[in-house]
Formats: structure tokens, sequence, C-alpha cells
């Protein structure tokens, strides 16, 4: 690995293994797979369908399991977490942001910002200026009140990156962020997450887009659940 | 960040949890209204099938009341147990009873007051106009036993009851049948050969074991004994001095009547509470049955609440992944699950307590002599038991739901 092993890594992932069985055929969908991320990097993760690389965000997003080696997120080592604790750990340390956005339909763009916290037990009283905030930060003041069905596709996504940032999370996971987006809301989106980024958050974007990967500072392919090639090193973080 | 981080608690606080549970079933109105529905029958049937049954025992009470509070009632015969059963009316007679027992049993202490009847059928005579019609023979003291009420005139003297005096109370209908709109006090009526003076009339209405108080005819005993050409009684009604003392005075009438005899208690005596506890517990169990019958219905709204919430889980399947990713613990999801329904549930058996009440209002406009009100029991366990069932059918659902792979689940669209 060009990337050290040294203390202070955000996610370390060893020799992490995960098998799926279908019927009476083992399926590796992570094989061997090694990787260090370091807090702030912009992370690209790229290949083709198949090849592991929702399964891999999966894992580090605590929504999976490792079948074999050993997970660490912040030096701790995660996979041997109880669930209730895994849930503790993806409210306050990981933000998602889906494809297809997965907004709650009966609630209102306001209501979805505000699903993270209430899940987490946040009292009203502190969500609303905090639910204010973030719809001011991504332009959606004018449609708070909105239904998902009543917002185009951008400001779905918008929606979805504040409620994937208003717990403050330190890693934003992003699975093909600008895959029904069109070209123009894609782009506006990308910038959204980079800015993120630029102010320290970790971004790991999972994409079968070449441009939007070439974007990041770092970018891996991932072929048969490995690891081909890791072009972090002429922009990596010291 | 790390601070705030350090302090948030652990947990959905419980308002939130309703109120996400509440927009979840708002969420999908069919779904909603049809789980309502199926509780609200379930509990509506309950409580208009035990407004029907506790109608009926309250019914039976009531008309036992109303032949007199605090009454012991004397049959001549023994009957073998000391309840009340239908063979007490047909026991053969071994010794009469007469009018010298009864006014024997006015010494006892705990007997307020009593009269003796003697009854039989027989043709009474106005102007021509003949009238088949049932005559009761007693005393002065009848009319306070009985708790009866006059509309005219005046009750039977307070006389020597071997003398009797021939005259005669009739009921309202017979007074008008037989003497139309003419005032019947001071008219006659013939029965047989003898002439009989009318000194009041019975107020309408009155009533007691389903026999009418309408179409009676009351002479003095002694008339109607010399009329029937027997000595014997029919039966004494004899009041207690409260209610406290019925036993008591059941005790001394037996006593009494048992060295009137020769030793030979043959006589029945039953009281009023014996009576209406058979009638009580007999009708009191049939409503407990018919509350069996329409729980049934409430645990078929149970399983129905079972598989709607089981199908809302598969519907819902991204929305719960979704909520596994934003940091939701299963237990944060088990309970939304099992508070949506717990809503459904309440909200079915508060609208069901509705139409219930609604259904008993209708029986008793088009049946008023039955008092058709569900007893608190029935109401209070058909509401327990619908939210109970709606609870324990929702935690399978909620385990369900709680259950799901988080990847599976949000891969699903």
């Amino acid at each position: 690995m060009t990337t050290s092993k040294a203390n202070g890594a955000l996610i370390d992932l060893e020799r992490v293994e995960r098998v799926f069985r279908l019927g009476d055929s083992e399926v590796h969908a992570l094989h061997e797979l090694d990787l260090t991320v370091m807090p702030g990097e912009y992370l690209a993760v790229m290949g083709p369908s198949g090849s592991g690389k929702s399964t891999l965000l999966n894992l580090v997003g605590l929504l999976d399991r490792p079948s074999a080696g050993t997970y660490r997120l912040d030096g701790r080592d995660v996979t041997t977490l109880t669930p209730e604790e895994q849930a503790q750990l993806r409210s306050r340390r990981i933000g998602f942001v889906f494809q297809s956005f997965h907004l709650v339909p009966r609630l209102t763009a306001a209501e979805n910002i505000a699903l993270p916290m209430m899940l987490a037990g946040i009292p009203a009283a502190e969500r609303a200026p905090r639910v204010q905030q973030a719809l001011a930060d991504y332009g959606l003041v004018d449609r708070a009140e909105h239904r998902p069905d009543e917002l185009s596709g951008g400001q779905r996504q918008r929606v979805a990156i504040a409620r994937a940032t208003i717990m403050q999370p330190a890693l934003i996971l992003a699975d093909e962020p600008t895959g029904n987006l069109d070209r123009a809301t894609g782009e506006e989106v990308v910038r959204l997450l980079e800015e993120l980024n630029a102010r320290g958050v970790t971004l790991i974007v999972v994409t079968h887009d070449g441009a939007l990967g070439a974007r990041a500072r770092r970018r891996i392919e991932m072929e048969d659940g490995s690891v081909r090639s890791d072009t972090a090193a002429t922009h990596a973080p010291a | 960040m790390a601070a705030s981080e350090a302090t948030l608690p652990p947990r959905m606080r419980p308002l939130d949890i309703l109120r996400f549970a509440y927009g979840a079933a708002a969420g999908n109105r069919l779904r909603t209204l049809l789980l309502i529905l199926a509780m609200a029958i379930g509990v509506a049937a309950v409580v208009v099938l035990t407004a029907l049954g506790d109608g009926a025992r309250r019914y039976v009470v009531n008309e036992f009341s109303a032949i007199g509070s605090n009454l012991v009632i004397v049959l001549p015969g023994r009957s073998q147990t000391g309840g009340f059963s239908p063979a007490n009316a047909v026991t053969s007679t071994p010794r009469d009873l007469t009018v010298a027992d009864a006014r024997a049993l006015q010494r006892a202490p705990a007997v307020r007051r009593l009269a003796p009847v003697t009854a039989g059928t027989s043709e009474l005579s106005v102007a021509g106009r003949l009238r088949e019609t049932l005559i009761i023979g007693t005393t002065a003291e009848f009319l306070e036993v009985r708790r009866f009420k006059l509309a005219q005139g005046r009750f039977l003297p307070d006389e020597d009851w071997d003398r009797g005096t021939p005259v005669m109370v009739i009921g309202a209908k017979l007074a008008s049948e037989l003497f139309g709109t003419v005032s019947p006090l001071g008219q006659f009526a013939r029965i047989g050969d003898r002439r009989f003076r009318v000194i009041g009339v019975l107020a309408a209405g009155g009533s007691g074991l389903g026999m009418t108080t309408d179409e009676l005819a009351i002479v003095p005993v002694a008339q109607a004994q010399a009329m029937f050409n027997s000595n014997t009684l029919f039966r004494i009604l004899v009041e207690a001095r409260s209610r406290e003392v019925i036993e008591l005075a059941r005790e001394q009438v037996t006593q009494l009547i048992k060295q009137r005899h020769d030793g030979e208690a043959d006589v029945t005596v039953i009281t009023q509470d014996a009576v209406l506890a058979t009638f009580d517990r007999l009708l009191g169990t049939l409503t407990l049955g018919v509350a069996g019958i329409a729980a049934i219905s409430l645990a078929v709204a149970g399983i129905l609440v079972m598989n709607v919430m089981l199908v809302s889980v598969t519907q819902r399947t991204p929305e719960i992944g979704l909520m596994k990713a934003l940091g939701a613990t299963g237990r944060v999801i088990r309970r939304a699950f099992l508070v949506e329904a717990a809503l459904l549930s309440a909200a079915g058996a508060v609208i069901g307590y509705g139409l219930g009440l609604g259904g008993a209002a209708i029986i008793r406009a088009l049946y008023p002599v039955l008092p058709a009100y569900a007893p608190n029991w029935a109401v209070l366990a058909a509401l327990g038991t619908a939210l109970v069932t709606g609870v324990v059918f929702g935690v399978l659902p909620a385990r369900r739901a709680a259950a799901l792979d988080p990847v599976l689940a949000l891969s699903k669209r």
C-alpha cells in the first residue's frame, strides 16, 4: 500500500474478506482487501459492476460486517461492536448519500433533514435552528415544507446531503450521488460534496463516472473484490 | 463537537417516536382506516352484546324488584332445596296455609307488615258486561307490601280479616273496560251472586313477575275465600323490617309456621334475594359468554393488525434501511412499529367504544323496556383487549422490521 498504516488513519481495513453464499457456491465480494484512508481525504472508488465497490462502501459505513479481517475506525476495532454500538457510530460519525436519494416520502424536506437528529434523541428545540441553518446552506429555505415528490432531483439530493451532514459526521459516503441527475445538477451536487471535503470532512465517492472519479485526489480501481490500482500517491495528504 | 457528542441522549425521544409512528400511520390512509375499522367492530361488538346481556339481566332484576322490597314469600308445601325452583310452584300441600297462620306471623319481630293472598279467576259483571278476570283476596297492607299505587279512591279498609266488607279495588284497564268513561268509584260490580262496591282504582302500569295489575280485581280475603269456598291461602307476602333482617325474617317465619303446624316446616319460604341471585347469576354468566364470543372478533382484529403491519414492514423496507443507515438502532425501529400498532388499536378501540354506545342507545330506543347499558367491566375489558391484541400482534412485525438487513433494505426500491 502506498499510504502508511501509521496511527491517525480514519479508516484502516486489513485483509478484509466478505463472502456471500448463493446456494451452494460462495461469492467473494471482497478478497484480502487492504485500505487505509486518512482524515480529510477525498477518495473515489471506481470499477465495474460486481467489483465489490458497494460492498466496500457498506462495510465502511458499518451497514455490513466483514467475514474476516479487521476494520478500524478512528483506530478502534469496530468489527466486534454490537449492532447497537454500530448504530451509534453511524449516527455520529458517518453520513450517507445515495444514488436514489432515499428520502422518506411522507416527510417534508425539513423533517427529512431533521431525521438523523430525531433518531439520535436530540430535542426538537435544538433541532429547529440546525435544520434552518442547513436549509439556508443548501438553498432550500423556500422548499422546507415540500415533500420529496414536490422537489426536483437536484433539490432532493441537496436535501439528502443536508441530512447526511446534519450530525456533522467525520465521514461522508456517497454511492453514485450523481447517478440519477443530469450533468448540470450533478455538477452542483459534486461541488457541494467537495466543499464539505474542503472543510475537512473525509469524502468517499463510489462511481462509474470517470469524469467524477477524476476529480478526486485519490482514486482506487476495484476488480474482483480487490484493489487493482490506487493512484493516491501524487495527491495524498501529509 | 466531541463534547456535544458525549452528552447526546442515546435513544430517540418518546414524543418523537409517537409523532413518527403517527406520521407513518397517517401516511397510508386506506390501511389505517381498515385497521381501525376492524378493531372498532370488535370493540363495538363487545360493547353492544354485553349491553344486551346485561340489559336482560337488569330487566329481570327490575321485574323482581317491582314486586316489593325486602319481600319474603311464604308458599304452602315444602320444597326439597332451599333455593328457588319451578317445582316450588306446584308442590302439593300437606297442610294448608291459613289466615290464622298469617295473623300469627305478624308477631314475628323482624316482620314489618304482611298480606295474606288468595287468588282465583272468576267472571266479573257490570250492567250485563262480563269479564273473566283474576281475583285477589287480601288485606289492607297488600298495597304497601307490593308497592302498588292507587289512581283513584282508596284501598281495602283496615278491618278484621274475617269480616270482609264487600268492596273492591280494580285495575286501570278493567276500570275502563267495564265502566268506560264513567268514574267507577261507588259503582257496583258482581262476582257470581255477590255485589261489590268499587272503592279504588290501581294506577296503570304496575307490574311484577310478568303479571300486570291493570286487569286485577282485589277484594278482602274473607270475601275471596267465601267466593272460592276455600279457607286456604295462595301465599303470604311478608315484608321484613329492613334489608339486613330478611334472612332473620325468613327464619322466624319458618319457626312460627313449624310451631303452628305440629313441628313440621311444611311451607317454602323464599326471599326475593334468593330468586334475584339465581337470575342474576344465570344472566351474568350469559353476558360473560356473549362477551367471550365478541372477544373473538377482537382476536381476529388483532391478527389483521399483524398482517397489515407485516405488509407495511415490507412496503417500508427502504425506509427502514434508511433509518438504520441514519443511526437508528433495532430498538428504535421496533418501538416505532409497536407504537404505530398501539396507536391504530387505540384509535379503533375508542371509535368502537363510540359505535358500541351508539348501538346500545339504538337498542334502548327500539326496546325501551330493556336497559341495554354495557357494564363497566365489559367496556374496560374490550378496550384493554383491543390494546393488548394490537400490541401483541404488533410485536412480530416490529421485530421483523428491526431485524432487517440494512444493506438489503436499502437496495430494495
